[in-house]
């Protein structure tokens, strides 16, 4: 346990370093990042607007609450894509993860948390920016900001997991491109990304409820934004928490059978 | 000495798609595709003792580097078995896996964009080990390589040869016993290829390590390796003493000659490779050295003969081209 906490750190570390070498680069993708909700929020608030003021309960001040936590949200949720899975796989450089006594999905999961340390530095000013521009209403309690800084960071495992699944399927087959687009046009759809949740038609909201998406964006963003009681804020960590457990053992089983598939291609 | 590194029978074969060019082929392989098995490596057997620095020799595509893989426990085998330690390399444990390293010539665990004294702090942490053996470690490396002015630099503003130098440093900090070396000096300038095989050279007899080094230079070869190992298109050809690959692949000897005069006709006590003034390069079959050699003290004005086994790289190179003991011409 003491050398794992040790390597996790190290890797942070590491991480945070390499990051600060590249932080101009950083901030103009976060800069980029934020077009896509801007414009979820705009389109939104004008139809609150047009609406007398609010759609589904949610008014300006609240889409505005929504979207901006949603960019913080957003940047937590980057985790090593299976995009990333298929170049080091291709490449071959997957080789030198394998040689270490260490499961290179650690690597992943620790190099990405310490690269979210700098994303939550960068993000602040942006933040401070985007609330004066779009004046978000948001009042959270005590417990919903301490229930969010463990929320963004399950949601990050959550989506590690089910990146990772998918990003081993590259064990098999080295393009697995359109099978990564069809899952992220249903993360679109059932996380929350695109909107929130609660204004999706009702089919949808009850599929949802069996897919891990909703937990690694609506969740996290609902935990600061919305009004939430202690109960329903520790039920959704739970549900979070459950969702990592399934994600591990998957991602365990699938590791067992795609692992004996690589042919260390290109050296 | 205990054996370290067995192969039994080991084989890797590989399932290839197989599809001719053009837009026919292109169509067709929609609805059936064809495979072909390729044999990378084909019923393998020899073992490696203790501290022995051994060298594995093949052309490109004889199936080293796929040995190489199975033994560090990147690929798994098709068929026979592989033990490292006393290990199944293919299970990657994690004791197994503390206890070796592969360098490969084309490849780095360094991070690019920071000092590598970051990198070694890594490795220090992946292979957890204790803070005063890294230091003491690290640093008698760094002593070994001259790295003391490059490690503060960003890896990526280093040469080739410094990174390799780096690479080894750092592939190497937790003192494996057994390093499994690929093309190690690849691409690197005369220099840097003597500094890392004398680093070599002094790791294995520091720590006894176990070595199996796999590199196209036969420079190489000669300064580290007693023992070859020759695979050819997946096959076992040779394994033993680097002297007798030659004695037992070469037909022929050398014989260098100089005479009085350089117009002479040595055509008849062998095949002329070679003129330089008086000086004459002959090659004679082996057998036949003996016999040339008196011929020549007996028949002509010699100032200076002497007699040697043809260069490695040219009995190598046969053996790669025939894959088989060469014939003496009738």
């Amino acid at each position: 346990m003491k050398h794992m906490i040790d390597y996790y750190l190290t890797t942070i570390k590491i991480a945070i370093q390499t990051q600060f070498q590249y932080r101009v680069l950083e901030y103009f993708y976060m800069i980029g990042m934020i077009a896509e909700p801007v414009i979820y929020l705009v389109v939104w608030s004008t139809i609150a607007q047009a609406q007398g003021g609010s759609v589904g309960g949610y008014t300006s001040g609240a889409f505005a609450a929504y979207y901006l936590v949603w960019t913080l949200v957003r940047n937590m949720n980057i985790v090593f894509t299976p995009y990333g899975w298929e170049n080091r796989i291709r490449s071959g450089w997957f080789s030198m993860d394998l040689l270490r006594p260490i499961h290179p999905l650690n690597n992943d999961v620790a190099y990405f948390a310490g690269m979210k340390v700098v994303v939550i530095i960068l993000w602040i000013p942006l933040g401070l920016f985007l609330s004066i521009f779009f004046k978000p209403e948001l009042h959270p309690a005590w417990y919903q900001v301490i229930g969010f800084f463990f929320a963004i960071w399950e949601a990050y495992l959550i989506r590690t997991m089910l990146l990772s699944l998918l990003g081993m399927i590259t064990f098999f087959t080295t393009r697995v491109g359109a099978i990564f687009e069809l899952f992220f046009a249903f993360e679109l759809v059932f996380s929350g990304r695109l909107v929130p949740m609660s204004l999706m038609p009702p089919v949808v909201q009850q599929v949802a409820i069996y897919l891990p998406f909703q937990w690694t964006f609506f969740f996290p963003i609902e935990s600061l934004v919305a009004p939430m009681t202690i109960q329903h804020m520790l039920g959704g960590l739970g549900m979070q928490l459950l969702w990592i457990a399934l994600g591990w053992v998957a991602v365990k089983i699938m590791w067992r059978f795609s692992v004996r598939q690589f042919s260390a291609v290109g050296g | 000495m205990p054996a370290i590194i067995l192969l039994n029978s080991l084989s890797k074969h590989f399932k290839v798609p197989v599809r001719e060019s053009g837009l026919k082929a292109s169509f067709g392989s929609l609805f059936k595709r064809q495979f072909r098995t390729v044999k990378a490596v084909d019923e393998i057997t020899f073992q490696i003792d203790q501290g022995e620095v051994v060298g594995f020799l093949g052309p490109n595509g004889a199936g080293k580097t796929t040995t190489l893989k199975m033994l560090s426990g990147l690929l798994y085998p098709t068929n026979g078995k592989a033990t490292v330690l006393g290990y199944e390399p293919s299970r990657r444990q994690p004791h197994f896996l503390k206890q070796i390293t592969l360098v490969m010539g084309n490849r780095q665990q360094l991070v690019w964009d920071l000092p590598a004294l970051d990198s070694f702090d890594l490795m220090r942490a992946i292979y957890s080990i204790p803070t005063h053996e890294f230091i003491r470690t690290r640093d008698e490396f760094i002593d070994l390589l001259e790295l003391k002015d490059l490690v503060n630099k960003p890896v990526r503003n280093l040469s080739l040869g410094e990174r390799m130098k780096m690479e080894f440093a750092g592939a190497l900090l937790h003192r494996p016993k057994v390093l499994f070396l690929d093309e190690p000096t690849l691409g690197l300038d005369v220099t840097m290829q003597r500094r890392i095989r004398a680093f070599v050279s002094e790791y294995n007899q520091r720590y006894g390590a176990t070595v199996l080094l796999t590199s196209h230079y036969m420079a190489d070869v000669e300064a580290l390796c007693k023992r070859v190992i020759v695979i050819h298109r997946g096959k076992l050809l040779f394994d033993g003493e680097l002297s007798c690959l030659v004695e037992q692949f070469s037909a022929f000897k050398t014989v260098g000659v100089t005479l009085q005069t350089a117009a002479t006709d040595l055509r008849k006590y062998g095949q002329v490779i070679n003129q330089d003034g008086t000086r004459f390069t002959l090659q004679v079959p082996k057998a036949d050295t003996a016999q040339v050699t008196a011929r020549l003290l007996a028949d002509l004005p010699v100032d200076d003969l002497n007699v040697e086994d043809p260069p490695i790289e040219d009995v190598i190179e046969q053996v790669f081209a025939d894959g088989k003991p060469a014939e003496v011409p009738a």
